[in-house]
């Protein structure tokens, strides 16, 4: 038996290029890169050439036009005068502001559904199974117009609001008469401020200062309520005796925002019907309660399927050695399950948050102007450039869809177990 | 001595208390353990009872049949159950099942899509049970049975019913005694259910599939020399050659020297399920191979391949469907050389593809990375190439792991065929529903082709979910 200690020095020879894999990698990257290089000269050159047949160009210019089409849910100020970038800017805060509410809504429905679908009451085990199943099997879209439509046709016109005198009005208001769902919108109370803090314009939006103070003021009582939280575990750790701490908290959670806007005059304006239609008060189009419900209720399944399966893989052991502590079920779930199944919970629950984000987009089914509704619906009809739109579109999802995962990824980085 | 105050003989059990056993015991630990599970059960028997009384009413006034329009249901519920009854009307799915199943295709020809659908099963018999051979006959014999009756039912007996009730004896014949013969029909069937549901001349899928042999041909030839890298390329090359330029000239010969064909059906006649499942079908079947090289690719060693990889994944999973599927009609014009006539149908499934592949690359490379190291350091210490050790060591350990995740994908893809009504082809959900409820007969449903429409996507995601537990449970190597 002979060993080989050095491999035979061969020169080099073009077919090694091919036959030794110490060169053959080389070989297929560089092949891959000609493909890949023609491929994106093919696409462009047709592009070219589609464009020029059509006699178009590609410019961004058309985003400063006149936009000329009304956004009935604008959360920053917009006319049908402003340009197409601005109405870009409306449609993509109405795209965040859906992903957001639908995202906080879905995830506390899912926990409860997925805590409960685990529970050892057999009713309500059973229930929350069939939940899931069905909302997990059909199509999100179906849900949104399903939704859509009962709300849009089964609900009453605003009209059949109207008090007549000796008479009790067809439909009534929700909520001790504060909320009215008529067949074009919901009708809530708006809160208003009788001595507010001034406005800022800030170059092209304005930004109230007294919504600025009430966040911060509402930052600075969780701040303080963690340091409290702190120093009583430090206390607890110290003698062995936790203090009573719940009415503090209490007390510095929500003192300092009640005292704010008392001193600022909150007060409602509640919708009255007058005239036609109801008038005071905000109403919300059915199209974004529709794609919020549907949404909150579809992801909500999902949700709960990923908090049952992070739950289920922590191993029967923590639970048991949990009650031979003598730590009750309530708070076995809250101090030694959930914090370990959490883990496992998060990297699931971001990808979940990011299809949701994206499945926004499928507001296209009740018209609901977001991002896609905008800038790749009526400015890109309007204008006639998909090139640009579609382009501009997709990049600022992807940006959206990477900012999210960048986030949460840093959250999942700060809970993950350290291990050596 | 003996104590006469000592029981000699045992005392027979009794039976527990009352409350320790039976229904009662069983109520009490499931139901009303506790003060808080007791609110819990009540609440649900609340919700369940206000459910119920919400939707028994409407769904035992319910008018099955004698009713055309709307108001005919209406009338009909006014004289059975009182002037303010609520009733379902499902007369509408009665009428309009057809819009539903089939779309716009015409009926004289509806047995195509129906041969094409029992042969799916049949060509999918030997990939979903591929070592149970009762299981795999009874369910062509099954499937071959429904076929032939929904034939029978939507036809009579004419000439293809009888050809195919030949034609799905045989196959069940076949997968009885030699199931492994049925994979042949499994790799037939893409060219087969492509040539029933078009239709056209028979000798363009012929020479569709003769680019697959001249395919395997070459790399035969060159891959015991070049690798299996290069021979697939080179093979893969041929082929396009082939589909590109010789396949047209080949296939008009023949038909002119063989003519055979069947009644050229336009893209825009399919709709409803038809539509969903031929979407969905053809997706997922392209995607999870398509997935697994990407997934492969993330993982290579080489450089560019891997950013590649990466950049396309990340790309596709970043974006919704939507913008998609927008791109597949109205970008793709501009992006290929002018003149070009593209099926939307086909966009769309290639879009869709692109799409769910992404998505499947991550879920298998999520297998491969929870394969231990070891396999791979004892594929390479056994002298296995990559590709040996990728399709005997890796994919059939990682693969098994991310089946769970594959299936949801799928699932999601099928769900997500409901999307392409955006794009103006008529899906089951938005398309035909939005039909029917534009129809002034019909003006005013909503419940029922919802319910209807959600119960069949229910059942198939439902099955599908099911069929992966079986699977993994097959699978199941530990003893966890």
């Amino acid at each position: 038996m002979t060993l080989a200690t050095e491999p035979p020095k061969a020169n080099f020879r073009l077919g090694m290029l091919i036959y030794d894999t110490r060169y053959r990698s080389y070989t297929i990257q560089v092949i891959v890169l000609i493909l890949f290089a023609l491929g994106v000269a093919w696409l462009a050159n047709n592009t070219i050439v589609n464009l020029a047949a059509k006699d178009k160009d590609i410019n961004f210019g058309f985003l400063w036009n006149r936009a000329g089409y009304d956004i009935d849910q604008h959360l920053i100020p917009y006319t049908n005068d402003d340009s197409h970038f601005r109405a870009l800017l409306v449609g993509l805060c109405n795209t965040l502001v859906v992903a957001l509410v639908g995202c906080i809504l879905s995830t506390i429905l899912g926990v409860i559904i997925g805590v409960l679908r685990l529970s050892k009451n057999w009713l309500v085990a059973r229930l929350m199974t069939v939940y899931i199943e069905i909302f997990r099997n059909v199509p999100l879209l179906l849900w949104i117009i399903l939704v859509y439509v009962v709300f849009s046709e089964t609900r009453p016109e605003p009209k059949a609001f109207k008090l007549v005198e000796g008479q009790t009005s067809a439909a009534h208001m929700n909520f001790f008469d504060t909320i009215a769902v008529t067949n074009r919108g919901t009708n809530v109370p708006l809160p208003l401020l009788t001595n507010p803090l001034p406005t800022v314009h800030l170059g092209f939006m304005p930004i109230s200062l007294s919504l600025i103070a009430v966040i911060a003021v509402i930052a600075a009582s969780i701040y303080a309520n963690i340091l409290l939280r702190r120093r009583t575990k430090v206390i607890q750790e110290a003698t062995g005796i936790r203090p009573t701490i719940w009415w503090k908290s209490v007390l510095i959670l929500f003192v300092p925002v009640v005292a704010l806007l008392f001193a600022m005059g909150l007060h409602w304006e509640y919708p009255v019907f007058k005239g036609f239609n109801f008038k005071g008060g905000i109403n919300i189009a059915h199209s974004f309660t529709a794609l919020t419900i549907a949404l909150t209720l579809y992801y909500a399944s999902v949700i709960a399927e990923t908090v049952r399966a992070g739950i289920q893989a922590i191993s029967r052991g923590q639970s048991e050695a949990s009650a031979a502590l003598g730590i009750r079920p309530g708070r076995t779930m809250s101090l030694v399950i959930l914090p370990q199944a959490l883990r496992v919970i998060i990297p699931p629950l971001i990808s979940q948050y990011l299809s949701l984000t994206k499945d926004t987009s499928l507001g296209i089914a009740v018209s609901y102007l977001d991002l896609r509704g905008t800038l790749g619906g009526i400015t890109l009809n309007q204008t006639g450039r998909e090139l640009e739109c579609m382009t501009l579109m997709m990049l600022i999802y992807l940006i959206i869809s990477l900012i999210i995962s960048a986030v949460m990824n840093a959250y999942n980085a700060s809970v993950k177990l350290k291990e050596r | 001595m003996s104590l006469s105050y000592i029981r000699k003989d045992m005392l027979a059990p009794q039976a527990p208390p009352i409350s320790q056993s039976g229904v009662i015991r069983w109520v009490r630990d499931n139901l009303f353990k506790g003060p808080f599970n007791t609110i819990l059960t009540l609440l649900a028997i609340w919700t369940l009872y206000q459910l119920i009384a919400l939707s028994w009413p409407w769904l035992a006034n319910g008018v099955w049949s004698d009713a055309n329009s709307m108001a005919d249901c209406r009338k009909i519920v006014a004289a059975s159950a009182g002037p303010d009854a609520s009733g379902a009307c499902w007369a509408m799915i009665r009428e309009r099942w057809s819009q539903f199943i089939f779309g716009f295709y015409p009926p004289s020809l509806w047995w195509r899509p129906i041969l094409a659908f029992g042969l799916l099963f049949v060509a999918l018999a030997p990939v979903l049970y591929s070592d149970n051979k009762s299981a795999m006959s009874k369910l062509c014999g099954v499937v071959g049975a429904l076929t032939v009756l929904c034939l029978i039912g939507a036809d009579g007996f004419s000439f293809h019913t009888v050809l195919a009730i030949a034609l799905m004896a045989a196959l069940t014949a076949l997968a009885a005694i030699k199931p492994r013969l049925l994979l042949i029909v499994t790799l037939l069937f893409p060219f087969v259910a492509l040539w029933l549901l078009w239709g056209g001349s028979i000798w363009g899928p012929i020479t569709a599939l003769l680019g697959f042999t001249v395919m395997v041909v070459i790399y035969g030839l060159v891959a015991p020399k070049l690798g299996p890298v290069m021979g697939a390329s080179i093979g893969f090359i041929a082929a396009c050659l082939w589909w590109l330029f010789l396949q047209s000239y080949v296939s008009e010969a023949w038909q002119a020297l063989l003519p055979f064909q069947l009644t050229y059906v336009n893209s825009d006649k399919f709709g409803g399920f038809l539509l969903a499942f031929v979407i969905g079908v053809s997706s997922i079947s392209i995607s999870l191979p398509l997935g697994i090289l990407l997934a492969l690719g993330r993982r290579s060693d080489m450089f560019l391949v891997k950013t590649l990889s990466v950049g396309f994944i990340e790309f596709v999973r970043g974006v919704p469907l939507i913008t998609m599927l927008f791109t597949a009609s109205l970008l793709l014009q501009y992006f290929l050389p002018p003149q070009t006539k593209f099926d939307l149908i086909l966009r769309v499934v290639i879009l869709v593809t692109i799409f769910s592949a992404a998505y499947n690359a991550e879920v298998v490379r999520g297998g491969l990375a929870a394969l231990p190291r070891g396999q791979y350091e004892a594929a390479d210490a056994l002298g296995l190439d990559y590709w040996q050790a990728q399709r005997l060591i890796i994919m059939p350990q990682a693969l098994k792991i991310s089946i769970p995740g594959i299936v949801s994908t799928f699932i999601g893809l099928f769900k997500d065929t409901t999307l392409v009504s955006f794009v103006g082809l008529a899906d089951p959900l938005r398309g035909i529903t939005t039909i029917v409820r534009a129809d002034i007969a019909w003006k005013g449903i909503y419940w029922e082709p919802y319910i209807f429409v959600g119960a069949i996507f229910f059942i198939v995601c439902f099955g599908m979910s099911r069929y992966s537990m079986y699977l993994e449970n097959k699978l199941k190597t530990d003893h966890r």
